[in-house]
């Protein structure tokens, strides 16, 4: 598939829209007191999701991060059953047991999102190792923030891949901000790929807002690791739009306004709606008639989720250990 | 019949179950040459000193239908691994609503009794045992350790298998026909008896061995229970020797607070029909809430031997 043909540029679109809107609903929802605990809203970094899902196969797996609804909805997840999770209903992912945090879906190859900063870098390792034991040509995409280069195993799992030429592509969303920290004041390179270098793998910086430069970059990042020569860190420079999570309140907004007005004028979305007009890809009535399809859908999504049962209170003694 | 090791067990049953299951995979900073050599190093891996990293690719991996085995070495080390236990392996089926099973083997030795200092000589298992999710096995001889450890990696769960390196060099006779697989959660009676349930844990097996003959030539018959596994526990084989014999004495080479030697003692004070056939006080012999000095008559000092234990039955045995 190329980026350039217009079915594949429509549907990327239409990914993009669905996220944005999902998780402008999420943060209403949670704000209503209609779901419960954290949402930490993907909103700004679209285009990463979508730009790198755009080249993967269901047999394909990614690993998330806290951030996790926008890659599950690029991995092609149901948006009913996410809704249903989120408001902690049976019929959920997790059957209500895992939450917006931990939303999975096996079967669309979306090993999961994960509360713990820098923890998906160990397991997508993993779904590269499985994949070089299947012999097939399998990738692992590993998801995560500019935070978690500090952790330990970022580093270890880096050096690892690259040593046993795991086919991982490890996309980092350089948002600029791990939780409250300026991504400067954490990791002493001026970029996270610089530190690929080390690690004896490609590190290429991405614009993170254009949904076709994350595509292009992350193509060549997965037909690498798909011929077997190994893995690659792409780092996606992104803004999140609102703050780093939210449980009752919107959290107070500490960045700097000049900064905010910058990236704001750099949205993904009205970026790319520029792209399809200016190629006549997609025309206003169409892209307004995309959006209130997927706004019926989310309708939708939430009736479902409404209507689905709550676990009874002794499922929480199931799953705890296979049979 | 073959004579082996403790070590050689363990060596032989993971070799036996990488032949047998194609799935199954190996991560060690120092594999088996000859494994190597047998199976290659896509199934044998030679892994850097990333114990974090090691033990989230196996969760990884197992979620994509692989068996991995991680030899931490030291439970020591596996401490730099924990969140990737604590918050991962233990809780990735759970949290994800059972999607997908993560059958795997995390190895772990701790070397009390062996002049290793505080770092390796921490026995670590309660700290595991604690987590949920998590299967816990310990075996105490050779031939429990081949069987425990085939289990482990024919289980879908994860389980740590914890190795006393004071075993390794221990030798058993071990059956060489048929699997000689130990169910997980099984209990054994290592001695019966009728007056005294003496629970021993790991290498505390021998000790509490020696102890129970040492008094028999008093006339005092000591019941030696080693669980084996952890978790699950066999509670109910434990309650029914105490049901019989009155008094229980647990010994474990551990710090008391929080460990598998209170969990013991709990699980048969809240059993109405175990307690009141108590006849003494239930008692512990473990290690103070120390860390584990290095100089021989420091350690020798801590760790619960054959005269503290015989001295704790007889003490026991005094209350009628």
């Amino acid at each position: 598939m190329s980026a350039l043909e217009p079915d594949a540029c429509i549907e990327m679109y239409r990914q993009m829209v669905l996220i944005r809107h999902f998780e402008e609903l999420a943060l209403k929802l949670r704000l209503d007191d209609r779901i419960h605990g954290v949402v930490h809203p993907y909103s700004g970094q679209e285009a990463i999701a979508v730009g790198v899902c755009a080249n993967l196969r269901v047999t394909d797996r990614i690993v998330s991060n806290h951030r996790g609804h926008g890659h599950c909805i690029a991995k092609g997840a149901d948006v009913n059953r996410m809704m249903a999770e989120l408001f902690g209903r049976r019929t959920g992912y997790c059957k209500g047991k895992g939450g917006s945090m931990h939303i999975a879906d096996f079967d669309a190859g979306m090993l999961g999102a994960n509360g713990i900063v820098g923890a998906g870098l160990p397991i997508t390792a993993g779904a590269g190792v499985a994949a070089q034991l299947e012999g097939g040509d399998a990738v692992a995409v590993g998801f995560f923030g500019d935070g978690a280069t500090g952790e330990g195993p970022f580093h270890e799992s880096l050096n690892i891949a690259s040593l046993l030429k795991l086919p991982v592509v490890w996309v980092c969303e350089n948002n600029q901000y791990a939780a409250e920290t300026p991504v400067a004041a954490g990791l002493a390179a001026p970029n996270v790929a610089d530190l690929a270098a080390g690690y004896d793998m490609p590190g290429v910086i991405v614009d993170g807002n254009d949904v076709l430069a994350v595509y292009a970059a992350s193509r060549e990042a997965v037909q690498r690791a798909r011929a077997g020569r190994g893995p690659t860190l792409l780092e996606c420079k992104t803004w999140r739009h609102h703050g780093h999570a939210l449980r009752d309140v919107m959290p107070p907004e500490r960045r700097p306004a000049d900064q905010i007005a910058l990236w704001q004028a750099r949205d993904p979305i009205p970026a790319f709606e520029t792209f399809l007009r200016t190629h006549g890809l997609l025309n206003d009535e169409q892209m307004a008639d995309i959006g209130l399809s997927i706004d019926q859908d989310l309708v939708d999504a939430v009736a479902f989720a409404d209507a689905s049962p709550y676990p009874a209170p002794e499922e929480a003694l199931e799953d705890v250990f296979a049979l | 019949m073959t004579r082996l090791s403790f070590a050689a067990a363990l060596d032989s049953a993971l070799a036996e179950e990488m032949r047998r299951d194609p799935r199954v995979f190996t991560m060690s900073t120092s594999p088996s040459p000859a494994l190597l050599a047998e199976l290659g190093p896509l199934r044998v891996k030679r892994m850097p000193i990333s114990e974090a990293t090691m033990t989230g690719i196996a969760v990884g991996s197992a979620g994509c239908g692989f068996r991995p085995v991680v030899h931490w070495r030291s439970v020591t080390f596996a401490f730099m691994a924990f969140d990737q236990v604590v918050n991962q392996a233990c809780k990735i089926r759970y949290m994800f609503g059972g999607q997908r099973d993560f059958p795997i083997v995390f190895r772990a030795n701790y070397a009390t009794g062996l002049r290793s200092a505080a770092q390796h000589s921490q026995t670590g298992y309660a700290l595991y045992a604690h987590l949920a999710g998590l299967k816990v096995v310990l075996p105490s001889g050779a031939a429990d350790a081949r069987g425990l450890l085939k289990s482990a990696i024919r289980d879908n769960n994860p389980v740590v298998c914890f190795e006393p390196s004071r075993i390794d060099p221990l030798e058993e006779d071990v059956a060489d026909d048929g699997e000689g697989l130990v169910p997980i959660g099984v209990a054994s009676v290592k001695r019966p008896g009728t007056d005294v349930t003496l629970v021993a844990l790991g290498y505390m097996v021998y000790p509490a061995l020696a102890a129970a003959e040492e008094l028999s030539a008093d006339g005092a018959s000591v019941e030696v229970i080693d669980p084996r596994t952890l978790v699950p526990l066999d509670v109910d084989r434990i309650r029914q020797s105490v049901r019989k014999t009155g008094r229980l004495l647990v010994v474990d080479e551990s710090p008391p607070t929080c460990s598998m030697a209170a969990e013991i003692t709990a699980s048969v004070a809240e059993d109405w029909e175990t307690c009141r056939a108590l006849r003494a006080p239930v008692r512990r012999v473990c290690t103070p809430a120390v860390p584990i000095p290095f100089s021989p008559p420091l350690e020798d000092f801590v760790l619960p031997d054959q005269a503290r234990i015989a001295g704790t039955v007889r003490e026991l045995l005094g209350y009628t």
